[in-house]
């Protein structure tokens, strides 16, 4: 083609935009998945939208295994520490909101004003849930009145590694009120997005990598429900599992993965949710949260 | 000494003694350090430090592959450090390179330190311990570093790491005995403080933190219980002991917060290399360029400082 | 080796002084009746001039804060409500260096302090409070506790930013607007705040600040248009306002004065206990409500503590609060330093041992160096009255029993301190301690969360921590809805 006729064409298709990349997002990172793997992602439209990775059991172990690494690190700060930096997380969310209204809409469908009220919702979701980092031992904690000359206090604590089946509906309010309320407590997780709409929560990965999240706090894992799931729910270094994105899953799916989650007694979530955009309760906070009672003598 | 020779009689009443001293709250310690760490040594007071601690240097390598070459470097750097700063203390190298460190440093004020006893584990018999030691003092080193039986420590066999320190001071002769408590092993400010005061009950001329092996090595939390430890020791005994922080301290800033905190726990008489070293080995350079940012108002960088 | 530390002088540049402050009322910057100075005690210069508010201008206060809150803040939701205390929040952290710098100029205190400790604490106030604001239904004050309107509030001199911290932010977070006056020698922080709302587009009279003296507080106190009241101040006032309080019928709370006994057994970890006692009472120049400002020592470690709080005493640094070294900054003003003098005075009438680490006093501004007396017993006024400078009173015990007994025989009971490694003692001492705050191997801790408050004359009501929620709430049921 001649140069004149080249730069005829890139006239009529005007700017071409450079297309996002969709990874796992694991220990701080972004690798694809060790399968080598992609599956395609199509919009509300039907459109081709973009290819995300397709986890795959190795990328749910070593997912795990960041997220046993964070453990310490995460549950061992201080609940202000932790509350500074989801709230951080809000403030970087908010400054992207146009971009995460664009991936809704994108997504779901709908208005542009119907997706900007799903990213205000989330971003407010996220700062509730950041306001209850140092409040959480005040509301569920407390000394115990026993009869006898012993001090004796009850705290909640993190219940360790949890895996996370985010809602298959809702791809950012949805995913936002299951990943909150188990990070703020000190708890750290594994992940899995909506298998329909799984590209808003990799964006939110690029939000918590870049809001002093620290690496393996959140591990995302985009891909099959059903191929997946069922590798952590068996995982006996996970500690609890949230079934929310199985839910409504074909066949018995969320049953299959509760008896397997037996196998080490994860503590096992089913709080099915109608209305995201409801004030969500202490529900979510308390399923990943253990209760410890100390006692010790007064006396001289 | 009668009194410390009484209180190490038996391995009880050293057990006594030693669990008797006050305790050590972390926190609080802790929180000091940190205090201290806030302080802010500018101008004056900021030249004086970096020269006072390059002097203070015990210039190290410790390495599976050190050379005579390697050890011939090192020492070229400690006599003259270059941009006119003053020699290090000592420097500090295994005992079958002593030789090496002793012609190296021949003519300066530098001295040769030697490790010893097994070092790093210290897991060996005490024969071969101590001829570890007498090797490295026929060979010419002015200072032993020993580390001390962590593991008899732990198991509260206080009798036994008494007694081998007491040995190893015996084999040192002229040489100066400094003690490795491998304070990144002992769990607890309470063990730093027991160890620190059975190592000098038993004739440390110095009490050092790390073999620079371990993390952690040393920090400021732990050298602040040994000072105070030397602090008391000296009322309590008429003996004046020094301090040997080592393994991680890699900037001048990191050397300058050593040097508050011992000024203002043990005091002014140990800010002498005679009661107070560094084990170091990259922190000469950021010394260096700190000390020439001071003089020339610029910033330097590695390119200005020799490797050695 | 002598190692003196060269001048590290923090740089006022940071601080833009105006020459002259209005009052913070409806949002805006406005004129007042008249107006007066603040000095800078370490060094007595005139720093601005600041407006008196006078009872006119507090009643504009009043009504621009009634205004606020029955056309904007009571009706919005605590979501956002939250959302304007964590831009606050947000702000002062952004702006520290300069609020640090400021507070240490108007008050006296180091530069180290306020920037490592006030600053901080009065963003963390914030923070924590930003997040109540939508979850007062799972406080325990029922599903949907209701603030009470417009609260009057008045603030002490010694920690200027960080009571007016304790103060506005759960009383917003509540829903509540707020008028506050702060303490007549320290208004500078007050009024850069002021601006930081301004910034964060706080609503107009959601906060309201009216400088002025004592008169000022007085009719704040005393305007019928005022819901409820918090006090932080002397035991004396305090008294005041509780009596004009028992005839209004406002609701009141009250964070008066101490004579905290910090007591050390002879199995404390001395160390860290000196370092208490030192930090007890000699941080901010004890000019503190819960200082540790008598040192109860049994009798068996008392040559070995005194001998190493004396040591340790030594190696505190007096002088400019802006250079980065110093411990122990100015008193706060002539008037306070004259009180000090005076009951040191009484102390050594009465037959107590004096002593202070040497200590050379600046020239100008307000000075007094860190001084313990010894030989103390509870009948001397030093053991009694609250001092509020940087002076220890020592006295001794055998028992843990008498160390209870002695501790408490006082009329204040805001906080205590006890050091001991045995954690059943440390126990058996905090549930008999009649204080509101007992600090076991550690002292002068403060954080959001935690309630703080007093027993008996140290004043009564709680801030921090879910507790503190109560005073701003209606949880009686008893206010106009």
């Amino acid at each position: 083609m001649s140069e004149a006729a080249e730069v005829s064409v890139a006239a009529q298709a005007g700017r071409i935009a450079v297309r996002k990349t969709y990874k796992l997002y694991i220990g701080g990172a972004f690798p694809r998945s060790e399968s080598g793997r992609s599956f395609e992602v199509t919009g509300a439209g039907g459109g081709f939208l973009a290819n995300a990775a397709l986890a795959s059991r190795k990328d749910a172990r070593d997912a795990v295994v960041a997220a046993r690494k964070a453990f310490p690190g995460w549950s061992g700060a201080t609940a202000y520490n932790r509350g500074q930096v989801l709230y951080r997380v809000a403030e970087v969310l908010e400054g992207r909101r146009a971009q995460f209204a664009d991936e809704v809409r994108l997504a779901v469908g709908g208005s542009h004003k119907s997706a900007f009220a799903e990213v205000d919702a989330a971003v407010d979701r996220w700062v509730w849930y950041a306001g209850w980092s140092d409040k959480l031992a005040q509301v569920r904690g407390g000394a115990n009145p026993v009869a006898g000359p012993y001090f004796n206090f009850s705290l909640p604590e993190p219940t360790g590694v949890v895996a996370v089946l985010a809602p298959q509906d809702s791809p950012l309010l949805g995913l936002v009120s299951v990943l909150a309320p188990a990070i703020v407590s000190g708890n750290t997780v594994v992940v899995v997005a909506s298998e329909k709409y799984p590209l808003p929560a990799v964006t939110l990965a690029e939000v918590l990598a870049t809001s002093d999240v620290p690496g393996g706090v959140v591990n995302l894992l985009t891909g099959r429900v059903a191929e997946i799931a069922p590798w952590l729910a068996s995982h006996m270094d996970v500690n609890a599992i949230d079934l929310a994105g199985a839910l409504d899953a074909p066949g018995a799916l969320a049953d299959d993965l509760a008896v397997a989650a037996a196998e080490n007694l994860k503590r096992v979530v089913r709080l099915p949710v109608s209305d995201w955009t409801a004030e969500p309760g202490l529900d979510r906070m308390i399923a990943t949260l253990e209760t410890k009672t100390v006692w010790h003598p007064l006396g001289v | 000494m009668n009194v410390a020779g009484d209180i190490a009689a038996s391995e009880q009443s050293l057990r006594r003694f030693l669990h008797g001293l006050p305790g050590v709250d972390e926190v609080g310690a802790r929180a000091r350090a940190e205090t201290l760490a806030t302080r802010s040594i500018k101008t004056d007071s900021k030249r004086q430090a970096i020269d006072l601690a390059i002097a203070m240097i015990d210039l190290t390598t410790l390495e599976g592959q050190d050379t005579p070459g390697k050890v011939r470097a090192i020492c070229a750097k400690a006599r003259q450090p270059g941009y006119g700063a003053p020699p290090v203390a000592a420097v500090c190298v295994y005992p079958d390179l002593v030789p090496e460190a002793v012609a190296g440093v021949a003519g300066s004020s530098v001295k040769v330190a030697s490790v010893a006893t097994a070092f790093p584990s210290g897991r060996a018999a005490l024969d071969v311990k101590l001829a570890d030691v007498k090797s490295a003092v026929a060979a010419g080193a002015d200072e032993v570093d020993m580390v001390i039986d962590r593991g008899a420590f732990l198991t509260g066999r206080y009798g036994l790491v008494s007694e081998e320190i007491t040995a190893v001071r015996a084999a040192c002769g002229d040489a100066h005995l400094k003690v490795i408590l491998e304070t990144g092993e002992l769990g607890t400010l309470d063990n730093v403080r027991r160890a620190s005061w059975l190592a000098m009950l038993a004739g440390a001329d110095f009490i050092k933190t790390s073999t620079g092996k371990v993390t952690p090595a040393a920090t400021l939390p732990v050298t602040l219980v040994m000072l105070e430890a030397v602090r008391d020791y000296r009322d309590f005994a008429d003996r004046q002991v020094g301090v040997k922080p080592a393994g991680g301290i890699r900037t001048e800033k990191d050397a300058v917060r050593y040097l508050v905190l011992v000024n203002e726990t043990a005091g002014e008489d140990w800010l002498d290399p005679r009661y107070f070293r560094i084990g170091a080995s990259s922190l000469l350079n950021d010394l260096l360029m700190q000390r020439e940012r001071m003089a020339t108002g610029r910033y330097s960088g590695p390119d200005y400082m020799t490797v050695d | 080796m002598r190692f003196e530390y060269s001048p590290a002088p923090e740089s006022r540049a940071i601080v833009t002084l105006r020459d002259s402050y209005g009052l913070f009322i409806g949002g805006s910057f406005v004129p007042g009746s008249s107006v007066f100075k603040t000095i800078s005690p370490a060094s007595e210069e005139v720093l601005a001039e600041v407006t008196h508010a006078g009872p006119e201008d507090v009643d504009r206060a009043v009504a621009a804060a009634r205004q606020a809150y029955e056309r904007t803040w009571s009706a919005m939701p605590g979501r956002e409500r939250g959302k304007y205390l964590f831009r606050i929040a947000r702000l002062i952290q952004e702006r520290s260096r300069e609020l640090a710098v400021l507070e240490t100029i108007d008050n006296g205190k180091p530069i180290r302090e306020s920037r490592d400790v006030d600053v901080p604490l009065a963003a963390a106030h914030f923070f924590y409070h930003a997040g109540w604001a939508d979850k007062l239904g799972y406080a325990g004050f029922g599903p949907s506790p209701r603030p009470l309107g417009v609260v009057g509030q008045v603030i002490p001199w010694n920690f200027p930013l960080l009571m007016l911290a304790w103060k506005v932010a759960p009383a917003l977070a509540c829903g509540n607007t707020v008028v506050l006056k702060p303490a007549e020698t320290t208004p500078l922080t007050a009024l850069l705040f002021a601006e930081i709302c301004q910034q964060a587009d706080l609503p107009p009279g959601v906060v309201n600040i009216v400088t002025g003296d004592g008169a000022t507080g007085q009719a704040l106190v005393a305007h019928p248009g005022i819901d409820k009241i918090a006090f932080t101040g002397s035991t004396e006032v305090g008294k005041e306002i509780a009596r004009a309080c028992a005839v209004s019928g406002k609701r009141l709370t009250l964070e008066l004065g101490g004579k905290a006994a910090n007591v050390v057994f002879d199995d404390a970890p001395v160390d860290q206990a000196v370092e208490g006692i030192v930090n007890g009472i000699f941080f901010n120049q004890g000019h503190v409500c819960c200082a540790g400002s008598r040192l109860l020592v049994q009798e068996s470690v008392y040559d070995d503590v005194l001998a190493a709080l004396r040591r340790r005493m030594g190696t505190l640094r007096l002088g400019d609060p802006l250079d980065k070294n110093t411990d122990v900054g100015a008193i706060n003003s002539r008037a306070q330093l004259d009180k000090i003098s005076e009951l040191v005075s009484s102390g050594e009438a009465e037959g107590a041992s004096r002593w202070s680490a040497p200590c050379p006093l600046p020239d100008r501004g307000f000075w007094f160096a860190p001084t313990v007396f010894t030989e103390v017993s509870q009948a001397h006024r030093i053991a009694r009255e609250e001092i509020f400078g940087p002076v220890l009173s020592v006295l001794t015990f055998r028992t843990p029993a008498e160390a209870v007994e002695k501790a408490n025989n006082t009329p204040y009971g805001l906080s205590a301190g006890v050091w001991t490694e045995k954690g059943s003692l440390i126990l058996w001492m905090a549930s008999r301690l009649r204080a509101g705050v007992v600090w076991a191997n550690t002292f002068n801790r403060f954080d959001p969360s935690s309630p703080f408050g007093g027993y008996k004359e140290s004043g009564f009501g709680r801030e921090g921590g879910r507790h503190g929620l109560e005073a701003y709430l209606d949880v009686t049921g008893s206010a106009d809805v």
